[in-house]
């Protein structure tokens, strides 16, 4: 926890900025609506913390999640009866993907930022052939409610948002989340220690998968279908969880100081969109985030090994 | 050939070290230390693991700087500062581990960093023309400049290696161990390469455990023993029962902690005629209770072993008893734990807290958690705080909860692969304390050490290992030459 304080300051101070600029953010329907925006996001930076704390990158999140709101628009093409077992086929296909990746990177040993590349230009080829360029079919009402729609005045997203964190939360304090750290750590001290190395990996790309389902059944619901849905969402997943002070590299770092991390993009971008400077600068402010959080963190680094020396 | 008048008073000394002192972090690795090369001859350095050969030959190639003590080369005093400044005043280390860049070809490699050049382009032909002409003069035909270093033996790439010192000029060439990792037939080839270079009138420095060779080649032999020198003799003037005399002798000076009185119980794990790339008929039995040392020269097969019985490098043949785990989990499953020699790249989770490492192996196989602030009372970790993040902690008390590490699953069978190396005194009898209680508890216990004394002192009996096979088998309370004799097959 003392490793992840400083995002919470960082977000605090956001969030106050963003107060002191528009004084109706912190009254509930802003500040849920807000959450509601972050959501997507923040269920991805929770995903992806699994794959990073164990060691590796997913950089095919993105366009799982363009290739899910695509397959959905397709499959339901307006239909509410349809809407239900394709929920369930997207979930199924997200922890496919992820399963893929976890294969390909842990038993064929390719290094898992070439497998998520490849994976996300080979997700977003066969986006583009199956659509022609545009995508077909249309969302059905109920399946755009989960992203638009709320429970009183709560949204949906922000339930699911919930839920999401709770198991993220539990899934790491469990014994699950201890054996993903340790091979984040030293993957070779685990594996002597009984650890199944390939396997706990394997789940964290499945469990990234599944957090990009759910955030393209948010993103869908909210955004509508387009084929750019996703486009550089793996970025910012990643920068979140970078944010959030989680090694990369693997074996620092909290799922919840990651979601954190997300959340503080979300309000970054809100905040530069309130003081009216161009959304086209989100990708150039992204960058040099992620640059100065990795760099930080390196910084800090050779002091600790100093003192751990004998 | 050794001993040979005529070479003995050949061309004068070329380097002199005297009263050569180093210390690491407090720790005296080498007190007034003389070492003399002449030019022609072959000096032999021996002594035990430990003895302080390695950080000598550091010091001489300009590894380490010298705390006190001086070096001259040609009657020239020298201080170097960088391993470079070694190389250009003619001292070259052929180590064990080969230095060689395996995608490079031998050419590459011989002159990498120093690559002729033609019109701001590498002159591969000069580049090439040269080696190979350094290869023929060493007898080389086997391979030529242009081949891969991967492609090469290990005998092969030391030859690049001597020829790259050639090409540097160097007046002193330092062996490590040379012919550990070779096969016998190569050792000869070795020896036909290491007569060839004082055929020039290079001073050759041999560090080498092995008796046999030190004798076959060299002319005087230096004994370290605990960082200081014993002595130096021509080899003539010794045998190999002196020389071992030489290296070991010494006072069991430490206290171990007193032998079971009971007769060990009944085997809990057994082999018959275990066999993988490395190792090779291998009969062992381990009882509850009994502590069995392990020991061998370096390359002998000690951590192979280890790490056969426990399934993290399986044997590929013969029987085991529970079971023949093929992997480390299914080693773990049998009940079956092991203390790695390198504890921070195989044992520990240095960025996790001591909690976390303590519980890692209950929590792989899903075993219950015990409660552990016992535990760590129990192995006496000091002070026992589960919070600590482990990198912060002394190498004694990071072995402290590897042991707590396995002691949460209560293991059947224990391997210790090299367990107090880089701790200090104090947690060393701790540790040792440890073996025996939990040994006292019916756990059976290996134990690797390249310590004699410390092996001697510990196990119930040694089994010694040579070439991947057992070489024999001491009682409680052999002799250091007799496990000397036994290791160097001699």
């Amino acid at each position: 926890m003392r490793r992840a304080l400083p995002i919470f300051v960082v977000l605090a101070g956001l969030l106050v900025a963003i107060a002191i600029a528009n004084p109706y953010f912190l009254e509930p329907p802003a500040f849920l609506a807000f959450v509601k925006r972050a959501a997507p996001l923040v269920i991805l930076a929770a995903g992806q913390y699994f794959v990073i704390v164990s060691g590796e990158f997913d950089l095919s999140v993105g366009s799982l999640v363009t290739a899910e709101v695509v397959i959905a628009a397709r499959l339901i093409d307006g239909s509410a009866a349809a809407t239900w077992p394709v929920l369930g086929l997207l979930i199924v296909v997200g922890a496919l993907i992820g399963l893929v990746n976890g294969i390909v990177t842990t038993l064929l040993r390719v290094p898992s930022f070439i497998t998520t590349l490849g994976t996300l230009l080979i997700l977003s080829g066969a986006v583009f052939l199956w659509t022609g360029g545009a995508p077909r079919g249309a969302l059905s009402p109920q399946f755009r409610e989960l992203g638009r729609g709320s429970l009183g005045p709560v949204p949906w997203s922000v339930l699911i948002l919930v839920a999401v964190a709770a198991a993220a939360i539990y899934a790491m304090r469990a014994g699950f989340g201890h054996t993903l750290v340790a091979t984040g750590d030293n993957d070779r001290a685990a594996a002597l220690s009984g650890v199944r190395v390939a396997r706990v990996r394997t789940a964290a790309f499945m469990i990234s998968g599944l957090s990009a389902a759910v955030a393209a059944i948010l993103l869908g619901g909210f955004a509508g279908v387009s084929a750019q849905v996703g486009q550089g969402l793996e970025f910012q997943a990643i920068t979140a969880v970078v944010l959030g002070g989680v090694a990369l590299g693997g074996g620092r770092g909290s799922v919840v100081a990651a979601m954190a991390g997300a959340f503080t993009l979300e309000a970054l971008f809100t905040l530069l969109n309130l003081y009216g400077i161009s959304g086209a600068l989100e990708p150039a402010v992204q960058g040099v985030i992620i640059i100065a959080a990795v760099a930080l963190g390196a910084v800090n680094l050779p002091r600790s090994r100093a003192a751990a020396a004998p | 050939m050794p001993g040979t008048a005529g070479r003995l008073d050949g061309w004068g000394h070329v380097l002199k070290m005297t009263g050569i002192g180093k210390s690491f972090l407090g720790v005296r690795v080498l007190t007034g230390v003389d070492l003399e090369a002449s030019a022609g001859q072959v000096h032999a350095v021996v002594g035990e693991n430990g003895a302080g050969k390695s950080t000598l030959m550091k010091i001489l190639a300009g590894v380490h700087a010298p705390d006190e003590g001086k070096i001259e080369i040609d009657g020239r005093s020298v201080a170097f500062h960088h391993p470079v400044e070694a190389q250009r005043a003619g001292v070259a280390i052929i180590y064990q581990e080969l230095t060689l860049l395996p995608e490079r070809t031998v050419a590459e490699n011989v002159f990498l960093g120093r690559e002729p050049v033609r019109r701001g382009l590498v002159d591969r032909a000069a580049m090439e023309s040269a080696t190979g002409e350094l290869l023929s003069s060493l007898g080389e035909e086997s391979f030529g400049p242009r081949d891969l270093v991967r492609r090469l033996s290990v005998a092969q790439q030391q030859v690049v290696e001597i020829a790259k010192a050639l090409s540097l000029n160097a007046r002193i060439v330092v062996m490590d161990e040379p012919t550990a990792a070779l096969a016998d037939h190569e050792v000869e080839l070795l020896y036909t390469l290491v007569r060839r270079l004082t055929g020039r009138g290079i001073a050759v420095l041999y560090i080498s455990h092995r008796l046999r060779e030190i004798f076959e080649l060299a002319d005087r032999i230096t004994v370290l023993k605990d960082g200081a020198r014993v002595t130096t003799a021509a080899a003539s003037s010794l045998d190999t029962a002196t020389l071992i005399r030489l290296m070991v002798g010494r006072e069991l000076d430490s206290y171990y902690p007193p032998r079971a009185t009971e007769p060990p119980g009944e085997v809990v794990l057994s082999v018959r005629g275990g066999g993988n790339a490395r190792l090779h008929g291998i009969d062992l039995d381990l009882r509850a209770g009994e502590i069995v040392g392990v020991a061998g020269l370096q390359g002998s097969g000690r951590t192979e072993l280890a790490k056969a019985l426990f399934g993290a490098e399986p044997f590929t043949s013969g029987e085991m008893t529970p079971c023949r785990p093929r992997s480390a989990r299914a080693g773990v499953a049998a009940g079956i734990g092991l203390v790695t020699e390198d504890r921070k790249a195989e044992g520990l989770l240095l960025n996790q807290r001591v909690r976390d490492n303590a519980l890692l192996v209950a929590r792989a196989v899903r075993r219950r958690q015990p409660g552990i602030e016992r535990l760590l009372e129990r192995v006496r970790l000091n002070p026992p705080r589960p919070a600590q993040e482990v990198r912060l902690l002394s190498g004694g008390n990071q072995q402290k909860v590897v042991l707590a590490k396995w002691m949460t699953v209560a293991p059947r069978v224990l391997l210790f692969d090299e367990p107090t190396r880089g701790v200090d005194v104090g947690a060393k009898a701790a540790i040792h304390e440890l073996m025996r209680e939990l040994a006292g508890d019916g756990v059976a216990i290996l134990m690797i050490s390249s310590e004699l004394p410390e092996l001697l002192g510990m196990s119930d009996r040694v089994v010694v290992l040579r070439d991947g096979r057992i070489a024999g088998e001491l009682p409680a309370g052999a002799t250091e030459e007799a496990v000397m004799h036994l290791a160097a097959g001699s």
